[in-house]
Formats: structure tokens, sequence, C-alpha cells
């Protein structure tokens, strides 16, 4: 069964003169529990895109039907409500909110924020927050999540332990997982499947299935020699993709 | 580290000791060398303070006046933080009602309460109307600034989690306006302190303002000075145990 099916005919955004094409004529549909990567150049529509499946942005002309109703997104940065604690950050996602301690307290724990329920976002560091904002994503067991270029601001080691506990969340909760990135050693490292975007206007160029046994590592010698074929095969189309996780803010 | 601040909190508490005494003893200094009525000393005032205090109606007139301070200041603060969040968030509306603020800010205070007496006819509503309108253009262009900058990025959080609006309000948007209340709050309370005693000067046969012209026909400098001290000290009082507190607990979380 298919969790997303995706078709946008076009979405531009108003320009000076004219306008800037983001997207256009791109189709896709994910199965149900399909941890899917989102691989493209930085600005090539890839934040657009998440926004139009998110129901942020309803100006695009095309059909984005979501199976399932609860939809949860980490965006690129943390987005925490820096006047709530963290535990006051997840229970704002919990409707009704929830009078006594639980379902948040128990997120958090899960990712190993035990000790900082009560500090404000600003106590806490990079890592602490993206694990906040993936709490908040998961306390309502989305059936749906969207992950927006999530590790790649964070040290190697803190970005690594983030994505594994992103795997066994997904692994034991099986959600839909549609992860954007450009960092295309990490896609081949998460996803069951990457998806290819060209630079803008964004459409898509590749869809490929990954068959990988878990756990892997972007720094495996599987990871890196499919990259390196994958390079080889398409060089035009993976042009503008940063090789490894270095930082790099995005429009 | 709590020990340090605590020496430090001493230290700053002795200094506002010193410069209270200084500001004293170059009164009673003054009040020596020009040996006048119109300039009585600290033991004068504080006489007639405390005769005030037991047989006068110090304490009616200053009850009268905050009440009247309270009032405006809730309509004042009501109204203007609408316009401001109005303005703030429709560019087309800034745009149309701009000028209409700027002619309010620089309206006289004076002119406002001649017209409102004028217009209204000289009661209450007049009075708390005038000091109202002196400070609700102060208070739009605070809160207009506070919801220009209001962040998108966590509205769309709110978005995303289909929050209520009552939720969206309580936990997203407002607490992005707090500062903007509290400066708003602050500002509008040092203008309303002011007006108000104008007002009652002009216009009422009761409260502080009202008090203090009648002592004026006379002369009275010392039942002036202490009529001033008791209305700044409730000034004072109002500011430390109710705008402080609350301006610290809405800004806990930049500790």
């Amino acid at each position: 069964m298919n969790a997303l099916e995706v078709a946008i005919a076009r979405k531009s955004y108003p320009r000076e003169r004219g306008e800037l094409v983001a997207i256009e004529g791109l189709d896709f549909t994910v199965r149900q529990g399909q941890f899917a990567c989102i691989v493209g150049p930085s600005g090539c529509g890839k934040t657009t895109l998440l926004s139009i499946i998110a129901g942020l942005d309803r100006d695009y002309q095309g059909v984005v039907s979501r199976n399932g109703r609860n939809l949860g997104m980490v965006f690129q940065t943390p987005r925490l409500m820096p006047w709530l604690s963290a535990r006051e950050n997840v229970r704002l996602a919990i409707d009704p909110p929830p009078r006594a301690p639980g379902r948040a307290e128990e997120m958090l724990a899960e990712m190993q924020l035990e000790p900082f329920l009560d500090a404000f976002p600003r106590q806490l560091s990079g890592g602490q927050q993206r694990r906040v904002a993936l709490a908040r994503a998961f306390v309502n067991a989305p059936d749906l999540l969207l992950l927006d270029e999530q590790f790649l601001s964070l040290d190697a080691p803190t970005a690594q332990h983030l994505r594994e506990l992103l795997l066994s969340l997904w692994a034991r909760r099986r959600p839909t997982i549609l992860f954007v990135t450009h960092d295309l050693r990490e896609a081949l490292s998460l996803g069951d499947r990457v998806l290819f975007l060209t630079a803008g206007p964004a459409r898509l160029a590749l869809d490929l299935p990954l068959d990988l046994p878990r756990p892997r590592h972007p720094d495996d010698a599987t990871i890196e020699a499919m990259r390196v074929r994958l390079l080889e095969s398409h060089p035009d189309l993976l042009r503008g993709l940063t090789a490894g996780g270095a930082a790099e803010s995005a429009a | 580290m709590s020990g340090a601040l605590q020496v430090f909190r001493n230290r700053d508490f002795w200094l506002r000791c010193l410069s209270a005494a200084a500001l004293l003893a170059v009164w009673q200094i003054a009040a020596a060398a020009a040996a006048s009525p119109l300039l009585p000393g600290p033991a004068v005032v504080t006489a007639a303070l405390v005769k005030l205090l037991l047989h006068g109606r110090l304490l009616t007139d200053l009850g009268i006046s905050l009440a009247r301070v309270a009032a405006s200041f809730v309509l004042a603060m009501a109204i203007g933080s609408a316009i401001g969040i109005v303005m703030g968030r429709s560019r087309r509306i800034d745009r149309l009602f701009d000028l209409w603020l700027i002619l309010g800010l620089n309206i006289p205070a004076l002119v406002i309460i001649l017209l409102c007496y004028v217009w209204i006819g000289l009661g209450e509503a007049a009075a708390v109307t005038a000091v109202a309108l002196n400070k609700v253009p102060t208070c739009a262009v605070i809160l207009r600034e506070g919801a220009r900058a209001i962040d998108r990025e966590l509205l769309q959080v709110a978005e995303v989690l289909r929050l209520s609006w009552w939720r969206r309000m309580r936990k997203v948007y407002l607490p992005q306006l707090y500062p903007y209340f509290m400066s708003a709050t602050r500002a509008g309370l040092a203008l309303i302190w002011k007006i108000v005693l104008v007002v009652e000067l002009i216009g009422r046969s009761n409260g502080v303002g009202f008090q203090l012209g009648v002592y004026f026909q006379f002369f009275d400098i010392a039942n002036i000075l202490a009529y001033t001290a008791s209305f700044v000290a409730v000034v004072m009082a109002v500011e430390a145990f109710a705008i402080r507190p609350l301006e610290q607990s809405l800004t806990r979380w930049r500790a």
C-alpha cells in the first residue's frame, strides 16, 4: 500500500522578473513503512517538496495524497519553542495536552534525555535539541515522518548516533520516512531507497532501490564503493552533491 | 557562585542606601539654607505625611488615582495591543493607518485631555478615556514591532502539530510577544502615572492630582511633597512587587 503519492506538475516562486520554478513534473510514490531518502543538490527544491507534502505550502499545481492521519515533521533546524522546557516542547505535540507525566517523558527517555526534561532549549547542545525535535515528531506515532537535512550540521559521531537512534525508532514503529539530504553517503547508509532529484527545477532523476544489510555506516567500504559506482555511471546527475558530511546551509 | 552573588547584592544594596541618604542630606541642607516654608525639609514633610495618613484624605485620593490608572491602563493595553498586532500582521492595514498612528503619537497629551472633557463631559468616563487615549498609540507602536518580529518558522511547527487556535496562541504566538507586552507595560505605566494627575487637576474633584492643585493654590509645599512622596512610593512598589516579578517569570527561559 502506498503511504504517499506525489504528483507535482509545477511549483514556482514569484521573482522580481518572472518566476523561479522550484519543482516541475515530479512524480513518485512511497510504500507504507519504507525509508526513502531524497537526494539532490542544495537549493534544488527539496525543502519546498517537504513543505508541500506537509501541507504547509498549498500554492502548487498537482496532487499530493497522504495515507494516514498522523504526520511528523523534523525541520532543518530544531525549531523548539525557546520558552518551553524539553518536556513541554514534546507535550505540545500531544492533543489533548496531558495532565500527568507519560508519553512525552517516555519519548524523551528513549532519546536519552531523561536528565534534561526541564531544561530549556537554550541550555541544550545542538545534538540534544535535535533529539528533542525528534521526540516531538515521534511522540504521536506518526504514519509519515518527514525529515529535512537533519544531521549535517553536527559533528560526525553525534550525527551517527542520531542516525542510529532514528533507525532504531523506525525499526520499532515502522513509520514511512522521507529523509531529505544532500549527502549521498548518508542517504546510502540510511534508506531502503534513494530518490535522486535534478538541480532546480526538481525532477526525479533516478529511483534507486537499496537492498543492503543493516547496520550500515556512511564510511563503510560498500557504501563508498556504491557511491563511486553511482558517480561514474551518472556523472551529470549527481553533480553538486557533497561527498562527505560537510556542513552546508541550504537556502 | 551564589555566595559571590550574595556579596554583590549586598554591596549593591548598600550603595543604594548611601545614594538615598545622600539625596536626603542634599534636601536637608538646601532646606536649611533656604529657611523658607516654600522649601520644607524632610522632617516637616514627614510630619505632614503622617498627619495626612492619620487624619487627611490621602489614602482615599491615592486609591481613586490608582483606580483611574488601572482602568485606563487595561483599556489602553487592550486597544493598543489589538491595533498594533493587526497592523504588524498586515502590511496593507499598516500602510493605511500608519499616518493615524503618527498623528496620535504627536498630539499633545493636554489637547487630548481637554477634548475628552469637552466632548464626553466632565466625568469619570472622560478622565479614563483621556488617559487611555494618550497611551494607545505608544502601545500600538511597540506591539506592531512585536507582531512584525513573529517567527514564521515556529508558526509552521504549530501548523504541522495541528495545534488548536487557543494552544497556538498560548504556547507559540503570545510568548513571542511577551517582551513587547512588558516594554509596553513599562512605557505605558510611566506615561499614565504622569498624565492621570494632569487629568485630575483639570477636571476631577478628587484624586492625587486634584489635591495637589488645591495645595498649590495655598502654596502648601509640605503637603504637596507629602502627596508626591506617597504617590512615588506606590509607583515604586507596583514596579518592584508586580511588574518585575511578572517580567522575571515570563523571561525565565532566557536565563
